[in-house]
């Protein structure tokens, strides 16, 4: 089946900043998919590549297998766009930016997916408002709602929940694991890798314009198979045979590195030798957030 | 995917099965169209207040002092000079400051995802400068026709230069909204160009009453051959015939319309 997303290569370079190094990705349909990557990574470039924003100074680009350059009317047909920068119209109103953007796209009479648009993202109250009276968080899901207009498959959000209170949030991203489950690729970029870890099955991590990580989420957080003991003793003293785990310390909590579960065992057992009155113990799992920052660090 | 997914998936799209897209050109117009008619206290009532001043002015100075066409009082004559200059000013306005607005505030990028051709784009943009002018110019001639009714003998050549001159000044507003980064790029553009040469085009004047020299270079002036001809759509009476002059106002229209088409294809300032 034809990839949602399939990017060949790409290059950019902005002056003496070379942005993208040759970035390779096939994204495929129905995925919901993070692109993850420190400030000036290159995101907002690879997604703005996608858009037709910005011309590739090499590689190429598809959507849905049309080139983004050459067939781009097709390509962005069906693409959907939230970007990141907070922009708007101040010279209309919420209603008004739909309804416009649905006629760029050709579509006339679209008021009812409108008005689902307004309900789902809880702007109805707001739909008769100057852009310019309105919060940056309901700025920011109005175009929400913009990108959304022409029910596009492949959906592109650049840090869609900045400036977007938690509650709302939730409301955003059941909306569009909802868009997901209806057969909508998702693509975000996203700050809060809580996010990505608990919506995504497959993630990218980009730095400084390449690709350095790219596997499914349950595949980079099983990479880590080190798991963290969190253990806190009556003593500040720990069994010498233990103190090549520490990982820190903080008084008398202390936090090992264990190679897997099996390294459990010694670990109580050299507690018990040394008679150590053990107050907690806890084993945690790495998370998406420590994977990144372990390969962002490493690579 | 399973097939069970595909055929959900054809469910779902396109948004509006029953409906066939059209195109977005509409759209654009229309947007263009309700942007300077939202404020068109300042985009439509005050170049008509400015017009009439002039027109107040100059007539009540020179009425009785000169005669530029024979049996033509100067208030008369006066008149198409002024609609066409408030026309060419309105319409280079409606594009230019709209595009390097979009562009400074970044909603630019509204017009840019959307699957509309370069032409779309540029045809939307034009055709509401061609409209804002005209409402311009139709209200000059509307509101000094109880002062100064003025004849018009040949609408069909008023109609013609009123359409390629809004044309021509949308497009190269087109192609200066494209250029400017800032905003006092685009003043300065709007004060040392376009001011200048729709003035110096013979709005006042008949280029006959001037000296050789400034004669010849009046001819190079494009705005001269628009107002001009306009004028002669009026009084059956001008500088150049204006079939020539037609001539060139439209093929200099297209020749900047070509241009401005190109910028938009290859991206320039807009798609960096
Ligand atoms: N229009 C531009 N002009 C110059 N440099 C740019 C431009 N856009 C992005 N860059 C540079 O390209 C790099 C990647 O930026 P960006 O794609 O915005 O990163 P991210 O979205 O991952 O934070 C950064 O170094 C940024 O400064
Ligand atoms: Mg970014």
């Amino acid at each position: 089946m034809t990839p949602a997303v399939s990017i060949r290569g790409a290059q950019k370079r902005f002056g003496a900043v070379h942005a993208l190094r040759g970035v390779d990705l096939d994204i495929e349909q129905g995925e919901f998919f993070a692109l993850l990557g420190p400030n000036g990574a290159g995101k907002t470039t690879l997604i703005s590549l996608l858009a037709g924003l910005t011309r590739p100074d090499g590689g190429s680009l598809q959507v849905l297998g049309h080139d983004v350059v050459k067939d781009y009317r097709q390509a962005r047909r069906m693409l959907g766009v939230v970007p990141q920068e907070l922009v708007f119209d101040p010279f209309f109103t919420a209603r008004e930016m739909l309804q416009i953007q649905s006629g760029y796209f050709g579509l006339r009479h679209n008021d009812a997916w409108i008005d689902e648009l307004l309900q789902r993202l809880h702007l109805s109250d707001k739909a008769n408002a100057n852009m310019r009276a309105l919060s940056g968080g309901m700025k920011r899901r109005v175009l929400v709602a913009q990108a959304l207009v022409h029910k596009p498959p492949v959906i592109v959000l650049d840090e869609p929940t900045a400036g977007v209170d938690v509650e709302l949030r939730q409301v955003l991203w059941a909306f569009i694991r909802e868009l997901n489950s209806q057969g909508h690729t998702i693509l975000l970029t996203t700050h809060y890798l809580e996010e990505a870890e608990s919506l995504c099955k497959r993630v990218a991590m980009l730095k400084q314009g390449q690709i350095v990580a790219l596997d499914t989420t349950d595949n980079l957080l099983a990479r880590f198979h080190a798991k963290r003991l969190h253990v806190t003793l009556e003593g500040e003293s720990l069994p010498q045979a233990l103190r090549a785990l520490v990982l820190s310390q903080d008084k008398n909590k202390f936090v090992l590195n264990l190679s897997d579960y099996f390294a459990l065992e010694p670990v109580t057992q050299e507690l018990r030798k040394a008679g150590a009155n053990v107050l907690e113990m806890e084993l945690v799992q790495p998370d998406l957030e420590e994977v990144f920052v372990t390969i962002m660090r490493d690579q | 995917m399973t097939p069970a997914q595909t055929a959900k998936q054809q469910t779902v799209f396109p948004v509006n099965s029953e409906q066939k897209p059209v195109s977005g050109f509409y759209t654009l117009l229309y947007k263009e169209m309700l942007r300077f008619w939202k404020v068109s206290f300042q985009t439509v009532f005050a170049p008509l207040l400015t017009t009439l001043l002039y027109l107040l002015i100059f007539s009540h100075v020179m009425t009785g002092k000169v005669e530029m066409f024979p049996g033509v009082p100067y208030a008369n004559f006066l008149i198409p000079g002024l609609m066409m200059m408030a026309m060419l000013q309105n319409a280079f306005a409606n594009t230019s400051s709209s595009l390097t607005q979009s562009k400074i505030t970044g909603n630019i990028v509204f017009v840019l995802l959307p699957p509309l051709s370069h032409w779309e784009i540029f045809a939307a943009y034009v055709a509401a400068a061609i409209v804002r002018g005209l409402a311009v110019g139709f209200g000059i001639w509307l509101i000094t026709m109880w002062f100064y009714p003025t004849p018009m003998q040949h609408p069909f050549w008023i109609l013609a230069f009123a359409l390629c001159g809004t044309a021509f000044a949308g497009a190269l507003g087109v192609i200066a909204g494209i250029w400017a980064d800032k905003f006092d790029q685009m003043a300065a553009f709007q004060n040392f160009i376009i001011t200048p040469l729709t003035f110096l085009a013979g709005v006042f004047y008949s280029i006959h009453s001037l000296p050789a020299f400034w004669q010849k270079l009046s001819h190079l002036n494009p705005f001269f051959y628009m107002i001009d001809g306009f004028r002669y759509g009026f009084f059956g009476h001008s500088d150049v015939t204006p079939w020539a002059s037609l001539a060139f106002v439209a093929v200099s229209a297209l020749a900047l319309s070509f241009l401005a088409v190109e910028l938009l294809r290859r991206g320039y300032k807009l798609r960096h």
